[in-house]
């Protein structure tokens, strides 16, 4: 009673020629998939939009407020907000809205560039320690533990004893320390990759190394690189700033939030708008990046994908 | 009156790629000291129905649409988590498929084994030890006294699965659930655990409801079987019966499927199509899209478990109209 | 009399052994796992070779270490008269092409973020130069030789159900049109009507383009169907090796005949009245194995002598076990 079989799971009213692909399907990808579960975290959404905003304001924002971010005016040093200065002005007389801008500014790239750095060290470090794993492996890494047990800011402190201080330091010494834990999470990401099947068919097909790593390891490494980059960016922002607390950080006029944070905080009982300004925009953009960094992490962990 | 009777259940998962009707519409009853076998593919229901009974089907997406569940009277899927613990792991035990992750590894084999007669009430410490004690030896354990203490990753696979069997068996219960038990075993082991299987249950007149996609192992170790197809029985009765006189073109092209009873050197019966979208209710059978037998009514009419022989029952049209008779 | 014709596939005394080591810094070898431990094999072109065993006996890593995705710590194998052990970089990737494999999780064995074009295609660019506009084409061809529409083509894995990836990934490692293939465990992850369609279809292409092929499987009845002949393994050793009908219906090695005798068959009243043959025990570790004759601790018809040396082998008409005691063995 059985059909003659046939393999075919599929109707067998396909076309057998080539002129089928023509009509191919689209299909789906997995990026596709976590940017609508994205899309639909709010919370993820609003964080975006909040970046978003800030990072044109920071931009744009300080050419095109009235004033500049040191134009001094002594007479009006230490005013509440109105209708000329909107935030305030600081101890200099300085409108505050145009050294808020100019300090997101200052504190936004930062965020971006230290993390930049450190996203490209770790990322080349722990693929590489990952995938030759073995003595390799063994060695790389406690390189990595010997230099996780250095103290950031004497090494920072250092650093500036040394070369001055020059806001580009900033950038380097914070990626460089920044990386270490990237590497972390590369290699655990690589180590478990290269078990999977897929890597070893690719070693049987006998494709080049270098094409393993950069189309079939990489891309799916990149998941939790994503999550953790944009969960690094207000961790940097946050050293950046403890930095400036403490006097380290950028010099007179520049500011970042961190400084205005400082400034702010000694003088709060005169003039709190100095600190309130400041400090609100600069949590409210940490939240925002949490939120953001969380909705992709949701959005991006494979075991949510379809059923 | 029959041990459990389970009365049209349905249990659905709402999720984001639409409601997957799991369980579409399933009934049976099982009597004190009997076996049945619930066999299906994947995505057939067999271990979602159990789950829905014991109360395991994660709430949100899963939703019990409907259904009763006698349980000695009682109705299983209305009861509160309380009543409902009062029953698991004291007169309703399961066991399920992996060994390796049914164990808490953080606890040692003793602890594990009292942990339902404690709870339950059944034994104070002392005497709880001595029963954990013993049940390891009946389920053969080798040098038990000693490995008692140890802890489950100190065990391998066939020895885990037997103190899994040894910590549901403790209470003495009245029904045994067992998903997939011996999937993930050697056949050779799988062999031992079958064997232990079935000496526990005659020693304790315990009914099982034994869950496989393996119908070689079904046919030794069963007196029932019900075929799940698409969420839905599709085929219900005596373990001889159903393989000799196969009542459902499912049941019957599930079998002659299986390389074991298949001549060499020709190409494998293959059932054609896919296994059905459990999104998209069809109207009709389920299987009638790949069914050599299926003629324009199957696909309009829903099907319904019917009465074809004695204890023997048929959700498949044609052959209730004897239209048709299977062949094995 | 004509000459033997050399094997097509020769494997002599393989092993491959992995060390526990252990230690901060300084790394000891304290016990070693012979996963595969010496294997004599001989294979003729287009035969299938079943190879079962449960787990640990070894059989997936003697797959891989045949196709030299694991180095073999001792021992040859020689595919149409090339040594494939002496490869070594670009020599060995570029020989890729004769071996290949199919893995069990039809799953894990695909890139989740490529189409099945792009598997299919770099497979085919991997070893030969085939202009842009002809790609597609091919990879059309492909798809419908193993039974997939190619209106799928731009799909990614995470869009086909577990039959239909492992049609995928078997076109992926037939596109290179190989010599050898080895399927570990193929389909065994996926459900018996499912199973029949890609045993169907690996019959089927292996005639076409005779291809060798050893089917590793722990499910007997599969391989029954499918290899010629059938090798049975126990912790790293082969302990009997015959044709695939007669060594299921006739077992003669003591393992051997308890595996036959474990699987279940789907008939009620055979399966009730059958004896069934019961290995006390589990499988014992291959890091400790057994001296001797490694299923002795199991055997039910061991002798002294089993513990003192592996046995010798012994040829009953097509069959070879490795057995001293056949005589008492039913």
């Amino acid at each position: 009673m059985s059909r003659p079989d046939q393999a075919t799971p599929q109707p067998s009213i396909w076309p057998e020629s080539a002129h089928s692909l023509e009509e191919a399907e689209q299909g789906h990808s997995l990026w596709q998939d976590a940017w609508h579960r994205l899309r639909k975290n709010r919370m993820a959404v609003f964080g975006g939009l909040f970046i978003l905003v800030m990072g044109l304001a920071s931009l744009v924002g300080p050419t095109m407020v009235t004033h500049g971010y040191q134009e001094q005016n002594l007479e009006l040093r230490e005013s509440p907000p109105s209708a000329e200065h909107w935030l305030g002005t600081d101890k200099l007389g300085r409108d505050l809205l145009a050294r808020v801008l100019y300090g997101g500014r200052i504190s936004l790239t930062v965020g971006l560039v230290a993390t930049a750095v450190s996203l490209t060290i770790g990322l080349l470090y722990g693929t590489v320690s990952g995938f030759c794993g073995g003595k390799v492996d063994a060695v790389m890494m406690r390189l990595v533990d010997i230099l996780y047990a250095l103290p950031f800011t004497i090494f920072v402190i250092l650093l500036m004893v040394f070369f001055g201080r020059d806001i580009r330091l900033m950038f380097l010494a914070i990626g460089a320390v920044e990386w270490l834990t990237m590497a972390r999470i590369v290699r655990g990401q690589v180590l478990s990759l290269r078990k999977q099947e897929f890597i070893e068919a690719c070693i049987a097909l006998g494709l080049p190394l270098h094409r393993i790593i950069l189309r079939h390891l990489a891309p799916n490494v990149l998941g939790p690189v994503i999550v953790y980059s944009t969960l690094t960016i207000p961790a940097v922002m946050l050293l950046e700033a403890f930095l400036s607390f403490l006097g380290l950080g950028v010099q007179e006029p520049m500011c970042s939030w961190g400084s205005l944070i400082k400034e702010g905080a000694e003088i709060m009982e005169e003039a709190p708008w100095l600190l309130i300004f400041p400090g609100s925009l600069f949590a409210m953009t940490l939240f925002s990046l949490n939120f953001l960094g969380d909705g992709l992490r949701d959005a991006l962990d494979p075991r949510a994908s379809k059923d | 009156m029959a041990l459990l009777k389970l009365s049209d259940l349905k249990t659905f998962f709402h999720t984001r790629a639409g409601v997957v009707r799991a369980v579409n519409g399933v009934s049976f009853s099982i009597e004190k000291g009997e076996t049945l076998g619930i066999v299906g593919e994947s995505g057939s229901g067999k271990s979602v129905a159990c789950y829905s009974l014991m109360g395991l089907i994660p709430k949100p997406p899963g939703k019990i649409e409907s259904g009763q569940a006698l349980f000695d009277g009682e109705d299983l899927l209305q009861m509160s988590e309380a009543q409902l613990n009062r029953i698991r792991g004291r007169r309703i035990a399961m066991i399920f498929q992996d060994p390796m992750t049914s164990l808490n590894p953080y606890l040692r084999i003793e602890d594990q084994l009292i942990e339902p007669l404690l709870l339950h009430g059944l034994a104070d410490k002392h005497g709880a030890r001595k029963k954990a004690l013993e049940m390891l030896e009946k389920v053969g354990i080798p040098g038990a006294a000693r490995r008692i203490r140890m802890y489950p990753h100190e065990f391998s696979g066939g020895m885990r699965q037997r103190v899994m069997i040894a910590m549901a068996l403790i209470t003495e219960p009245d029904l045994l659930i067992a998903d997939e038990p011996t999937t993930a075993l050697d056949v050779t082991v799988q062999a031992q655990i079958l064997e232990l299987i079935k000496s526990m249950q005659q020693q304790l007149n315990m009914a099982v409801i034994f869950i496989s996609h393996d119908l070689g192992v079904v046919a030794g170790f069963c007196d029932r079987v019900n075929v799940m197809y698409s969420g839905q029985i599709v085929e219900s009765g005596h373990t001889d019966a159903i393989f000799t006189h196969p009542s459902h073109p499912y049941n019957q092209a599930l079998q002659r499927s299986i390389p074991a009873l298949q001549a060499k050197g020709q190409e494998l019966f293959t059932i054609e199509g896919q296994p059905p979208d459990l999104t998209r209710p069809v109207s009709g059978c389920a299987f009638a899209a790949r069914c050599v037998h299926a003629s324009h009514a199957c696909s309009q009419t829903s099907p319904h478990l019917e009465c074809v022989d004695e204890g023997h029952w048929s959700a498949c049209l044609r052959v209730q109209q004897h239209e048709i008779t299977l062949a094995p | 009399m004509s000459m033997p014709t050399p094997p097509f596939l020769k494997i002599r005394g393989l092993k491959t052994h992995f060390p526990v080591e252990k230690g901060l810094l300084v790394r000891k070898t304290v016990a070693t796992v012979k996963a595969v431990d010496g294997i004599d094999l001989d294979l003729n072109q287009g035969e299938i070779l079943g190879l079962v065993g449960e787990s640990g006996c070894g059989k997936s890593t003697l797959g891989r270490t045949i196709l030299q995705l694991i180095e073999p710590t001792q021992g040859s194998v020689h595919l149409n008269g090339r040594c494939l052990t002496e490869l070594k970089g670009k020599a060995l990737r570029e020989s890729r092409k004769d071996f290949q494999m199919i893995f069990q999780d039809p799953y894990a064995s695909l890139n989740p973020r490529m189409t099945v074009y792009d598997t299919l295609a770099e497979a085919l660019l991997s070893h030969q130069s085939i202009p842009k506009s002809e790609l597609s084409q091919r990879v059309g061809q492909w798809m419908n030789r193993v039974g997939l529409s190619p209106r799928f083509i731009k799909k990614y894995p995470h869009e086909f159900s577990g039959g239909q990836r492992q049609r995928i990934a078997i076109a992926r490692a037939l596109v290179v049109e190989p010599k050898l293939l080895i399927a570990d465990e193929a389909v065994s992850a996926l459900d018996v009507s499912i199973q029949a369609q890609i045993i169907n279809l690996l019959a089927r292409l292996s005639k076409e383009m005779n291809l060798t092929m050893i089917f590793i499987s722990h499910d007997l009845s599969v391989v029954k169907h499918i290899a010629d002949r059938i090798a049975v393994m126990y912790l790293g050793k082969m302990v009997e090796l015959g044709s695939a009908e007669s060594l299921f219906d006739h077992p003669r090695h003591p393992y051997t005949q308890a595996l036959v005798s474990a699987v279940p068959i789907p008939d009620p009243s055979r399966e009730r009245t059958r004896r069934r043959m019961l290995l006390p025990g589990d499988p014992p570790s291959p890091m400790h194995p057994p001296s001797g004759c490694s299923f002795h601790p199991r055997c039910p018809h061991a002798a002294d002598a089993c513990q003192a040396a592996f046995p010798k082998w012994v040829r009953e008409g097509d069959r070879s076990i490795a057995c001293s005691r056949l005589e008492v063995v039913p």
